[in-house]
C-alpha cells in the first residue's frame, strides 16, 4: 500500500479540505444498476411519496460511497482504508430539477499505533447532516 | 410490525461464489463518480502494491446486500418500509479483481426503537479458498407506520 499522506505529517485536528459532490437522478439510476439496489424510492417519485418520503432519496450507500471517495482522494490508495463506517441520519433528497449537493469535510480525529489514523467525516445536504458517526481508519505511509 | 426475534443469531447458508471482475469494479467506480486509476488501471494498481485493480471500500455491498434470508416471510420484514440505518466495512485486505468470494451472513440483533424495528446483519466476505477479506455490519430499519 502506498498512501500519499505521511503519518508524521498529520496531527489530531488536521483538516481535510471540504468538497462538494453534485447528485442528480441519473447518478441514482447508475448507482442502482451498478449496486443492484433497485428500490424505487431511489428513482420513482410516486413510490417515494407513497411511503412518506418528501421526494426521491439517494441510496444511503451512494452517499457513503461519496464519503469514501473523499477519504480515498486524500490518501491516494483506496487500499489504505481498513475500516469505514457511517450512520445514515437523514436522507439526501434529490429533486428532479436541480438535484442535490453533498458537502463533505473531514478531520483527523485520532492517531493510532502502526501508522493508522481515524478520519471523522461530516456530510451535509441542504444544511442537514446526512451522515453521523462517519469514521474511516486509514493506514498512512 | 414486530420482527420475529427467533431470527436473532440465525446464520444463513453461504452465498453462491461471486467472481469480482475488472469490468464490474470499473462500472461501480463510474457509478460513484470516482476516477481513481487504482480502480481502473492494472499498472496503477501494481504501482500501489496491489496484484490487480482493487474495488472501492463500499463495493462489497454489491455482494452482501441483504441476502435471501431477509426475504423469509417468517421474519416479517416489510421491504417497502426499510431504510438503511448504519453500515460499516472492516477490512482484512482490499477486495480485488479476480477474487471469487462467498458471503456468510448472521442476524446479530433485532430490537425496537420507538415505532421502528432495527435489524443488524453481519456478513463475512471471504475468498472461496477461505481467506477473509472483510466484514460488513449492516443495520436496516423498518419504519413503523
Amino acid at each position: 500500500m502506498t498512501a500519499k499522506v505521511q503519518y508524521t505529517d498529520v496531527e489530531v485536528g488536521t483538516e481535510i479540505a471540504a468538497r462538494s459532490y453534485p447528485v442528480d437522478r441519473a447518478d441514482l439510476v447508475k448507482y442502482a444498476g451498478a449496486s443492484g439496489d433497485f428500490n424505487p424510492i431511489h428513482w420513482r417519485e410516486r413510490v417515494a411519496r407513497s411511503v412518506g418520503l418528501p421526494d426521491v432519496i439517494a441510496h444511503g450507500m451512494f452517499t457513503m460511497a461519496q464519503g469514501g471517495r473523499f477519504v480515498t482522494d486524500w490518501v491516494g490508495d483506496p487500499g489504505a482504508v481498513v475500516d469505514y463506517g457511517v450512520r445514515f441520519s437523514s436522507p439526501v433528497v434529490v429533486p428532479d430539477e436541480g438535484g442535490a449537493t453533498l458537502e463533505i469535510s473531514g478531520k483527523v480525529e485520532e492517531k493510532l499505533d502502526g501508522g493508522k489514523v481515524v478520519v471523522a467525516l461530516t456530510a451535509r445536504s441542504s444544511d442537514q447532516k446526512v451522515l453521523t458517526r462517519a469514521k474511516a481508519v486509514v493506514q498512512l505511509a | 410490525m414486530a420482527l420475529n426475534r427467533d431470527f436473532i443469531g440465525r446464520s444463513f447458508p453461504p452465498s453462491d461464489p461471486y467472481e469480482v471482475s475488472r469490468v464490474k469494479i470499473r462500472e461501480f467506480a463510474d457509478a460513484i463518480g470516482d476516477q481513481n486509476p487504482i480502480y481502473r488501471d492494472q499498472e496503477a494498481a501494481k504501482a500501489a502494491g496491489h496484484p490487480d485493480v482493487i474495488a472501492p471500500p463500499t463495493f462489497p455491498i454489491v455482494v452482501s446486500l441483504g441476502g435471501a434470508g431477509l426475504a423469509d416471510p417468517e421474519l416479517g420484514l416489510n421491504y417497502a418500509m426499510v431504510v438503511h440505518g448504519e453500515q460499516r466495512f472492516e477490512y482484512t485486505r482490499p477486495l480485488r479483481a479476480g477474487d471469487v468470494v462467498v458471503c456468510t451472513s448472521t442476524i446479530t440483533d433485532i430490537k425496537s426503537i420507538g415505532k421502528n424495528e432495527k435489524l443488524v446483519i453481519v456478513t463475512e466476505v471471504a475468498t472461496v479458498e477461505g481467506e477473509p477479506i472483510c466484514k460488513s455490519h449492516n443495520t436496516i430499519v423498518e419504519r413503523g407506520a
